[in-house]
């Protein structure tokens, strides 16, 4: 239901180097930040480039920097997070390049979930049987913790180390191979582990946990690249590293 | 040595010799806490450390760990905010390990030889 205020909104436009265009988008009572950038596109300024699928909270292609934090904007009601004198200032997530406005490139994020190794191989074919998994079993519960990930890099852009050190595979990387290292039907795990210690990789996360508050699906990254340092070292000091 | 070992070394030995430091601070600020509220003198507590090598053991100890812990961390800060290369960061803690092991065990040998 429209109400008779107006929000102040700042918009990214541009690449890296741009500028926030400022626009009023009439208030609703219920509302979220995706509708007020669909309202600036669609009445406002049919140039903005953005991106959205589903719209409501599943796919994560709506993701963006919204006063200052990255959420997906579909599920984030406006009401929440305006600033002071009904502001909102929504940029493209951060630690990604920019293609345009609020849209980011973000091969590099999958690019560091492949050198990760996160993806599965195993060994069997369509001859053999299922793999027997008990889904009590302590691997697969780690396993189930992580599992969600849709890839949305709310955490990536959320991540101190990542902007520090453009290297760093990333939190969502880590944790992806991190359900793969627990997944008992994987193998080359020694080359898994190998790709996801030292500098680029688990050991230079400073336990800072802005991925794990800021996920919108609840998974702890901190948690399972906590679980890699702890499997590297062991693996290291048995020499299967 | 690859990279992954030597760099899950690193971080192991860092872990294992903060374990080491919490125990060693933790009997330091003791010893301190108790010097200091029972007034006792330089001369004082230079007679008390002077041929004792419990205490020469205990702070050689001190100092081996902290020359194992810092040089991992500063390498870290130096290349995440200097922008300090790999090399340049493991060479500066290296470095700074040799001053702490230096200095720290001059000392030592000072109050107890």
């Amino acid at each position: 239901m429209r109400t008779n205020d107006k929000l102040e909104v700042r918009v990214w436009r541009g690449k890296e180097a741009g500028s926030f265009s400022a626009y009023q988008v009439p208030r609703q009572n219920s509302q979220t930040v995706l509708d007020v950038v669909t309202h600036i596109q669609r009445h406002l300024e049919p140039s903005l480039s953005y991106r959205f699928a589903c719209r409501v909270g599943m796919c994560g292609s709506c993701a963006m920097t919204v006063n200052g934090k990255a959420r997906w904007t579909c599920r984030t009601h406006v009401a929440k997070v305006l600033n002071e004198g009904n502001g909102l200032e929504i940029a493209p997530l951060a630690n990604l390049p920019v293609i345009k406005d609020l849209v980011t490139d973000m091969r590099e994020f999958f690019d560091k979930w492949t050198r990760a190794r996160g993806a599965f191989k195993g060994t069997a074919t369509r001859h053999d049987d299922f793999a027997q998994v008990q889904p009590s079993a302590p691997e697969r519960r780690a396993v189930d913790a992580g599992i969600e990930c849709i890839g949305c890099a709310v955490c990536y852009s959320s991540c101190d180390v990542v902007a520090w050190r453009p290297d760093f595979l990333g939190p969502a990387a880590l944790n992806r191979a991190w359900t793969l290292v627990n997944d008992v039907r994987a193998i080359e795990q020694p080359e898994r582990l190998r790709a996801v210690a030292g500098d680029t990789g688990c050991h230079v996360c400073h336990t800072q946990g802005s991925c794990t508050e800021r996920c919108p699906k609840q998974i702890a990254p901190t948690l399972a690249i906590a679980g890699l340092k702890r499997t590297v070292a062991r693996a290291a000091v048995r020499g299967l590293l | 040595m690859n990279l992954a070992l030597a760099q899950a070394k690193r971080w192991y030995w860092q872990r294992i010799s903060a374990m080491v430091l919490v125990v060693c601070v933790l009997v330091h600020l003791c010893g301190l806490v108790y010097a200091v509220r029972g007034g006792l003198t330089a001369t004082a507590i230079l007679a008390r450390t002077h041929g004792n090598w419990g205490f020469a053991l205990f702070y050689a100890v001190f100092v081996i760990a902290c020359a194992v812990h810092v040089p991992v961390g500063l390498a870290n800060i130096a290349r995440e905010w200097w922008g300090l290369g790999e090399r340049a960061g493991l060479w500066l803690g290296r470095a700074f390990a040799l001053l702490l092991l230096g200095m720290g065990l001059r000392s030592v040998y000072a109050v107890v030889a």
